[in-house]
């Protein structure tokens, strides 16, 4: 087994190595074929080593080897090992599964583009980062992989470096992060300091073993803090503003790395750490209200988008808002559920969007498309699927997710109804915008320009097949939790009780509620499925059969509409609050008063000028006259002469 | 007997004598002299001190002070030559080349 998941990471990496040392002489089919090739590995070792856990039972988990020592200074112990239960073993079999169809995706997508090798260099590095974030059975091991995304995602996203809005755009998404980074390393410490360890498995063991009332702080304080990491990497509120920049990289680094995989990278941190917040509820709590908020915020920037890509970005941000949610209340099964089913249908989104802005030659304005659906058919049946299954249309991934965790909001061990009609709310609104996007680029007239409609064409196989995978399971994941107001046994989360049942067990222990627990599920369920319809049933209204209404509404609430197109104007706050003073700050007094003036002027400049001077006075010494030097020799004896006697004295 | 001070003073005045000429004296081969009126001062210190104590180490070291005084004196009048040769003087104040 150990050596299953070796091969399971090992490939990307060196895939990565060979496309980027020498991928430059490589002809594109061999780049693609080392490139999909490791990644195809990954995946297989992946489903292989899921097939040979799956039947295994709850104690023979986790299965943990390490591989040598990597630190060891102190106390501190951190082991390159890996960590593998029910949960990894779903996240490996997501993000592999994904990760390979999205490169098998890129083969046709990045066809044309300058920097093949790179790209894929670029990819594969990623996937390694992101198996060893998932699969690292300390926190530090895990962090290694949680800085390596983030480069990867700075390297990706910024891959046309020439262009100055994508290399703006990768600094910030890493400059951004690296604020949550900060929490992650102070929670990370934090953490050694109260448990004497970064091992999961130790850690776990001991928290339950440490008496509450005192370290009930501490472990607070770790959550909120790691959640602070959490909110970096995965664009919550307040640092979620790198996510929509992040879309000049290519589409399928969105795809990937935005939607499926680095995103959720925050979700899998706190799941983790389960049993950590089951012993900190307040911590939790954060967790919750954060993100529902987010998801909510982000919800109504979506709404007012035009840009295909971005209002994807913001829907992204609001469903990773949704899967904290799922945590913050304790259902944490669900949490992970949904991103499972949403790294499905949300990569398939933004693949299907690739496919749409090929098509167009770069286009990515809604108001410049329409009546796609019968020029494109394939990718206009995987989009539509995929927006049924984020909408939470029965039947579909989304619906069964979401529900989850609608359901757990209302009911879960901490759960508020006020978290639940919000997040119902903003259900509603996922509904509204995505078949607003459905409806503006396939349907109705198109708005296109002539030459651009000249070469609309169905994208090939290379980037159809993908979609229609990924639409597939954007159908089929959700079957795997029968939802339990409707007769099932939500097998999925029955699958990962091992991981999280004990952590839920505290929690519903530890804080008592009155919330409606088993009742109320087929009403919940009700009310879900009205939003839903509502928001879709609003945007046929606005966008097929009234097309004028929004143009009209926009009017009228000039100044609201407005602050909504400008994402109620964030990314200028943050520029007036933190950028300007950084830059002035940086520029008026560090370069300008410090550099300039003191170091460069004062110790440089002056060192040397007084030198000069000095050595100026000095020379006077030397007259070349013979007698003057006598008399200061004589001087000079005289004085020692002198002191000898008065020491003597 | 002639008590030790006597000689030592008569020494210092000596002495003396030689640093005000080193210092105020523009020919050169005065200011030689002087210089070897100071080690000749020195040395009858020396002689004297020997006398005193009763050994001979002042002695001993005053042959040194001769000996290193005639081949400094030697190598001495040897670059007053080659300087006169130059500069055509003897005034100390004309020899001020390595100033700044």
């Amino acid at each position: 087994m150990e050596y299953l998941l070796l091969l399971m990471a090992l490939p990307p990496l060196a895939g990565a190595a060979l496309n980027g040392i020498f991928g430059r002489r490589f002809s594109q089919a061999l780049v693609s074929a080392i490139g999909c090739g490791a990644s195809g590995l990954a995946m297989v070792f992946a489903l292989l080593a899921a097939w040979i856990s799956y039947p295994l039972s709850p104690d023979s988990m986790p299965y943990i080897h390490s591989y040598f020592t990597w630190i060891q200074a102190g106390t501190l112990r951190a082991e390159y090992a890996f960590y593998y239960d029910r949960l990894t073993l779903v996240m490996t079999v997501t993000v592999t599964v994904v990760a390979f169809l999205i490169h098998l995706y890129s083969r046709g997508y990045m066809e044309y583009e300058g920097g093949y090798y790179r790209f894929f260099s670029y990819l594969n590095l990623f996937l390694f980062m992101m198996l060893t974030l998932v699969t690292a059975a300390n926190y530090p091991l895990m962090f290694v992989g949680w800085e390596g995304v983030g480069l990867c995602s700075y390297l990706l996203i910024g891959f046309y470096f020439r262009k100055k809005s994508a290399a703006d755009a990768g600094k910030k998404a890493f400059i951004v992060t690296r604020l949550g980074d900060a929490g992650f390393t102070v929670g990370v410490a934090l953490l050694f300091w109260t448990m004497g360890s970064l091992d999961f498995q130790v850690i776990f063991e001991r928290i339950s073993k440490l008496p509450l009332d005192q370290y009930q702080g501490a472990f607070t304080a770790i959550g909120i803090l790691l959640f602070l990491g959490a909110v970096g990497k995965s664009a919550q509120l307040p640092l979620y503003v790198w996510l929509p920049d992040a879309m000049e990289g290519p589409t399928p680094v969105s795809a990937l790395i935005h939607a499926a995989t680095m995103v959720t990278a925050g979700v899998y941190l706190v799941a983790r750490s389960s049993l950590l917040y089951a012993h900190a509820p307040a911590a939790l709590e954060v967790v919750g209200v954060v993100g529902c908020l987010t998801a909510c915020f982000a919800a109504t920037i979506a709404v007012a988008q035009n840009d295909l890509k971005r209002m994807l970005a913001y829907s992204t941000i609001s469903q990773l808002g949704y899967m904290f949610v799922a945590c913050g209340v304790g259902v944490f099964a669900a949490g992970i559920f949904h991103l499972m089913t949403h790294a499905f249908f949300k990569s398939l989104l933004f693949l299907a969007s690739g496919s749409v802005m090929h098509a167009l030659g770069g286009e990515l304005d809604m108001r410049k498309m329409g009546a796609l659906r019968h020029k494109m058919p394939i990718t206009f049946w995987t989009f539509l699927i995929a927006t049924l299954a984020i909408s939470g249309v029965p039947g579909f991934s989304g619906f069964f997710s979401k529900d989850e965790i609608l359901a757990g909001a209302y009911g879960g061990p901490l759960g508020r109804p006020w978290l639940y009609w919000l997040a119902t709310f903003t259900a509603g609104l996922t509904a509204f915008y995505m078949f607003r996007a459905v409806f503006m680029t396939f349907f109705g007239p198109s708005r296109m320009e002539p030459e651009v409609e000249h070469h609309v064409h169905e994208s090939g196989s290379k980037m159809a097949l993908p979609l229609v995978l990924l639409a597939f399971f954007s159908v089929v994941a959700g079957y795997l939790s029968w939802p339990k107001p409707l007769g099932g046994r939500e097998a999925f989360d029955l699958y990962l009780d091992p991981v999280f049942g004990h952590s839920e067990e505290i929690l519903r222990g530890a804080v008592s509620h009155p919330a409606a627990q088993a009742g109320g599920g087929l009403a919940l369920m009700v009310f879900s499925l009205l939003a839903a319809g509502f928001g879709i049933l609003v945007a046929y209204w606005f966008y097929l059969k009234s097309p004028a209404w929004p143009d009209r509404l926009a009017e009228r609430f000039r100044g609201f509409y407005r602050v909504l197109v400008n994402k109620y104007y964030v990314d200028e706050f943050y520029s007036w609050l933190v950028v300007k003073p950084v830059t002035l700050g940086s520029e008026k007094l560090l370069w300008k008063s410090m550099d300039n003036d003191a170091i460069d002027g004062v110790m440089v400049e002056g060192t040397g000028q007084a030198a000069v001077g000095a050595g100026g006075l000095l020379r006077r010494i030397q007259s070349g006259n013979l007698r003057s030097y006598a008399a200061w020799v004589v001087l000079g004896a005289v004085l020692w002469l002198a002191y000898i006697l008065y020491k003597t004295g | 007997m002639v008590p030790l001070s006597h000689y030592l003073a008569l020494s210092v005045i000596l002495f003396v004598l030689g640093v005000a000429g080193f210092i105020f004296r523009r020919n050169i081969i005065t200011i030689f002299m002087c210089i070897e009126l100071m080690l000749n001062a020195v040395n009858l210190a020396f002689i004297a001190f020997s006398r005193f104590w009763g050994n001979l180490d002042g002695q001993l070291s005053a042959f040194f002070v001769i000996v290193v005084a005639a081949a400094e004196a030697a190598v001495g009048l040897a670059i007053i030559i080659a300087l006169y040769r130059n500069r055509q003087s003897l005034n100390i104040e004309d020899f001020d080349s390595m100033k700044w």
